[in-house]
């Protein structure tokens, strides 16, 4: 089966079997290895890419379900070589540790600051409340999303 | 803290920060290669069986299964271990627990494999299994590895004083069983390695590998191939905690068997289920204490048994529980001290290296026993700890003298106490325990104030606990490193370091401690791939020792760089010997004549002279002593110490408990990247919280029955409100500017301190591990196989 759809705001047509995974579609037929696998049942949120607005487990994703739709994965978040805001606070605020579950969590929080650009403690929480990591303890994560959303939008609450 | 420093102490970002930011950095599995098959391992579903056939019939034939890979294809050594070689590389006689591996498929499509191999017949005769560890010693016990005669993997015995008369002098003796469960280490990234057959008959492997050394060393016994055949190199480390070292070893082993066979690269990457299956966990420890106290509650005698499930493989079990008998009393001055730690084999699944390593255990029963010590005496947690703390100059039940360092006890003891106003909160919900006993639950509601609100319902608690902990290896053997520093002609600087980077910033750590010695900017440093091949073995990175002997390394490295440099300025810029020169902000100064020129400059010159700007530096530990027969000796050649206090709610409806806050002091030395001695806190405690309250790896004779996270919880984003590390920095003569450990420290006390605050909160105290609802609420586990569920 031919998949049209847009990955990264540009046009991506991969022939594959309606069934293959979109995670396995992104790292094994496009090598965009950024997307990562955890645990394949989506409970991790390494594999979170973000479809039509809103961050979903690419593991649980068919390829057929794809097919028209518009894909954002990690290597999509920066305009070129200027990191993207939210990748900038990441590493200032000590968010990566090892790394495995970073391109998840920075796109579980893009989602966030696209739908709310003025999120409580509570709703980044709850944001990335999907997206497990085993190093930092989440919280230098949380400061750092809190950081961005105050970047974008100066009357932040946060 | 020394105020001089440019770059020591700074929150600097990591080096590999970019790399991992923007999903370009490569992990094992995202390496891919021409020609490379991908592999599925042969399981039986039994815990213990005699093998008596295998039947491959069904896929020998199979054009999609390029080579079948069995015992018979290694060459060398077929059992292996880090300490002891009792792990078959392929199982052929029988299996002792699930996770064994029979054989293995080689073929291009990995899903297509992991079907086929589920057609080969396996003819098996299932055995009688031992699981639990309480029965191993018994002399009915079967014998897991017949071989060794016994199921004892090791006993460390302790003997200080004479307990006995402990006892009769003291005016109360308190004795108490706890346990501790098994746990994962949950490394978000699975298992994964590649092995690449190069020309000379050797093998390249990149992998997940915690210890590249330890691995080059197990597959070169495998392979029978030298040293110098078999480069590991590490791919980015998608989290460890200790456990990707002894399953990596054997991944790598199967990897290099099977490329060598099959003459290509293949790949072995495990599915969160396999991970769990077959990867090592952390040990669970049966604790006997019988503690005697004065009325002032002074202790005057320690008596200690604990057992550890060493599980089917003997692994790091003597290393772990070696820890445990230095540690087992915790950080208390105890005269009269008798303690024996063993470990045990049984068809459970193997438990070996994991952060903390042999502390979490003992010290939730050791912090859990001075409490109620606390309480019968009638004096406050921190009280009792005081009382009885480690001071300078104090005997452990080692009998080690404390000196050569800031011995921290009291004073992060303090500090932790004042920063949470600790005693007065801990009357404070000492005194609203029996709150809720004026309800009567059972009867009819007729008047409001029957009604329970819902606000009464949540207990408020906090409870602290405190250790010490031995840094690096201590008497566990060889404990030195090296570091590799390079200044290239136009000024940059390349390092390696024998010490690994797996995600804890390390690195980075090493980075700016050359940057502060040579007086440059971090940006001019980079670090070289690491690849066993090119650098010294610099033992294990574990013990929390990555930062103490690898800084140390570094920064002797970077010494022998300045005196060079140094000597150049000298000639080349008429400084006498009567002046001091400095290396500052790229800058090379003269106390007499300010600002002489720029690094870069002066590296040209030596340069231009042929001056070698290579060295390694290396660092060796002071030397430390044990006498296995008695427990004595100099155990670890410096120690840190930490409280955490833990600052709960207790749902005494469901059995919930809360993290409101968990403060944690920490002293160690001198923190280099703050940035990421912060994260390593966090990280830590939240780890710790999670062994607290929420994981356990539960078996059914032998099967583990949470293979992936929609069962075994691990803590989220959610599930603690507020942590807040603090450091105790001080001048220390041990490693690079006294800097010490912290990532073991940081993990090991969280449990404790949860349950003294679960214990604050409800009047009511826990003796196992994890304080889940089913615990709390019910003092007992549920399983899947109860036949009642809930409070019925």
């Amino acid at each position: 089966m031919e998949i049209k759809f847009t990955l990264n705001g540009k046009e991506a047509v991969v022939v594959c079997e309606p069934s293959l995974r979109f995670i396995d579609l992104l790292r094994e037929k496009l090598s965009l290895t950024g997307t990562k696998e955890g645990c394949g049942v989506g409970e991790c949120g390494a594999c979170t890419v973000i479809m039509n607005g809103v961050a979903v487990n690419s593991c649980l994703v068919l390829a057929s379900q794809v097919v028209g739709s518009e894909v954002l994965t990690i290597e999509g978040i920066a305009n070129g070589e200027e990191l993207h805001l939210l990748q900038k606070n990441f590493l200032q605020a000590g968010a990566v540790q090892c790394g495995f579950c970073t391109p998840g969590m920075v796109l579980s929080s893009y989602a966030l600051l696209q739908e709310n650009s003025n999120p409580s403690e509570e709703e980044i929480k709850d944001a990335i409340a999907g997206n497990l990591c085993r190093c930092t303890g989440y919280k230098q994560i949380l400061d750092a999303v809190k950081q961005t959303a105050k970047e974008l939008n100066p009357s932040a609450k946060l | 803290m020394n105020k001089d420093f440019s770059v020591v102490g700074k929150s600097l970002v990591r080096e590999d920060g970019l790399e991992k930011i923007t999903g370009r950095a490569m992990f094992a599995d995202d390496y891919k290669f021409d020609g490379m098959l991908h592999s599925a391992m042969l399981r039986i579903p039994a815990t213990h069986a005699a093998i008596n056939s295998i039947d491959f019939s069904a896929v020998i034939n199979n054009p999609s299964v390029k080579a079948i890979i069995t015992s018979q294809d290694v060459p060398a050594s077929k059992k292996i271990g880090i300490i002891k070689n009792d792990q078959p590389v392929f199982c052929d006689e029988k299996v002792v627990t699930p996770g064994d591996v029979l054989a293995m498929i080689l073929g291009e499509d990995e899903n297509e494999l992991r079907e086929l191999v589920k057609s080969i017949k396996v003819d098996y005769t299932a055995l009688p299994t031992l699981t639990n560890p309480a029965k191993a010693l018994e002399e009915t016990a079967l014998l897991i590895h017949p071989e060794f005669g016994t199921n004892l993997i090791c006993h460390h015995p302790l003997h200080k004083g004479d307990v006995e008369k402990g006892f009769a002098d003291s005016d109360e003796i308190l004795e108490q069983v706890y346990t501790t469960q098994t746990i994962e280490h949950a490394y978000i990234e699975p298992e994964a390695v590649i092995a690449l057959p190069i020309d000379n008959g050797g093998v390249k492997i990149i992998g997940s590998i915690q210890n590249p050394f330890s691995a080059r060393r197990i597959v070169c016994n495998v392979l029978n191939l030298p040293p110098e055949k078999v480069h590991v190199v590490q791919a980015q480390l998608g989290g460890s905690f200790g456990g990707k070292d002894d399953n990596m070893c054997m991944l790598s082993s199967r990897a290099t068997v099977a490329a060598l066979k099959a003459k290509c690269p293949v790949k072995i990457r495990y599915t969160r289920e396999e991970s769990i299956l077959e990867s090592y966990k952390r040990h669970p420890y049966i604790l006997k204490y019988k503690v005697g106290f004065s009325k002032s509650g002074k202790i005057k005698a320690m008596k200690i048994d604990l057992l550890a499930d060493g599980g089917a493989y003997c692994s790091m079990s003597p290393f772990v529980t070696w820890r445990s008998v230095v540690q087992a009393t915790g950080p208390y001055a105890i005269e009269n001290v008798h303690t024996d730690v063993r470990a045990v084999y049984t068809n459970n699944p193997y438990t070996g290296a994991m952060r903390g390593f042999g502390s979490p255990q003992p010290i939730f029963a050791q912090e859990s026993i001075m409490d109620e010590i606390a309480v019968r005496v009638g004096i406050t947690p921190d009280e009792i700890r005081r009382r009885n703390g480690l001071k300078l100059g104090s005997v452990t039940s080692t009998g080690q003298t404390l000196r050569d360092h800031d011995v921290n006890l009291i004073p992060v003891l303090d500090k932790a106490c004042a920063f949470t106003n600790f005693a007065s909160k801990w009357n404070e919900y000492k005194n609203k325990q029996e709150e809720l006993n004026g309800y009567i639950f059972d009867q009819p509601i007729f008047k409001d104030e029957q009604f329970i609100q819902p606000e009464k319902l949540i207990k408020k608690g906090i409870g602290l606990a405190v250790s010490f902990r031995g840094c690096s290896l201590g008497a566990e053997g060889l404990d030195q490193s090296s570091c590799f520093v390079s200044i290239q002609p136009d000024g940059k600087i390349v390092m390696l370091s024998g010490l690994a980077e797996n995600g804890q910033g390390l690195r980075m750590t090493l980075i700016m401690s050359a940057a502060e010695v040579l007086g440059v900017s971090s940006e001019k440093i980079t670090f070289l791939e690491s690849d066993t091949s090119k650098m010294d073995d610099s033992g294990p990175t574990v013990a929390s020792r990555g930062t103490l002997m690898g800084a140390a390394a570094a920064k002797n490295a970077c010494d022998l760089l300045l005196e060079k440099l140094e000597n150049v300025v000298r000639v080349e810029f008429k400084v006498d010997d009567s002046d001091f020169i400095s290396f500052r902000e790229n800058l090379v100064l003269s106390r007499k004549k300010g600002a002489i020129t720029k690094f870069d400059d002066v590296v040209k010159l030596a340069s231009q002279k042929g001056i070698d700007l290579s060295v390694i530096g290396r660092y060796k530990s002071p030397d430390v002593s044990w006498d296995e027969h008695s427990g004595q000796g100099d155990a670890y050649f410096t120690y840190v110490y930490g409280c955490q206090v833990a600052e709960v709610s207790v749902n005494t409806g469901t059995g919930e408990v809360y993290l409101n806050k968990i403060t944690a002091v920490h002293d160690p030395g001198t923190v280099i990247n703050r940035l990421g001695a912060i994260g390593q806190v966090y990280g830590g405690v939240t780890q710790g919280s999670g062994y607290g309250i929420l994981e356990e790896v539960t078996s059914e004779d032998g099967m583990i029955r949470e293979l992936n996270f929609d069962q075994y919880l691990i803590p989220t984003a959610k599930d603690i409100d507020e942590i807040k590390p603090l450091f105790l920095e001080g001048e220390e003569k041990y490693g690079a500017w006294g800097a010490k450990s912290l990532g073991e420290p940081t993990l090991e006390l969280g449990a404790a301190a949860i349950a003294n605050a679960v214990c604050n909160a409800l009047g009511k105290r826990f003796y196992n591990l994890p304080l889940n609802l089913e615990e709390v609420l019910l003092g007992r586990k549920l399983r899947p196989q109860d036949l009642k569920r809930g409070s019925l």
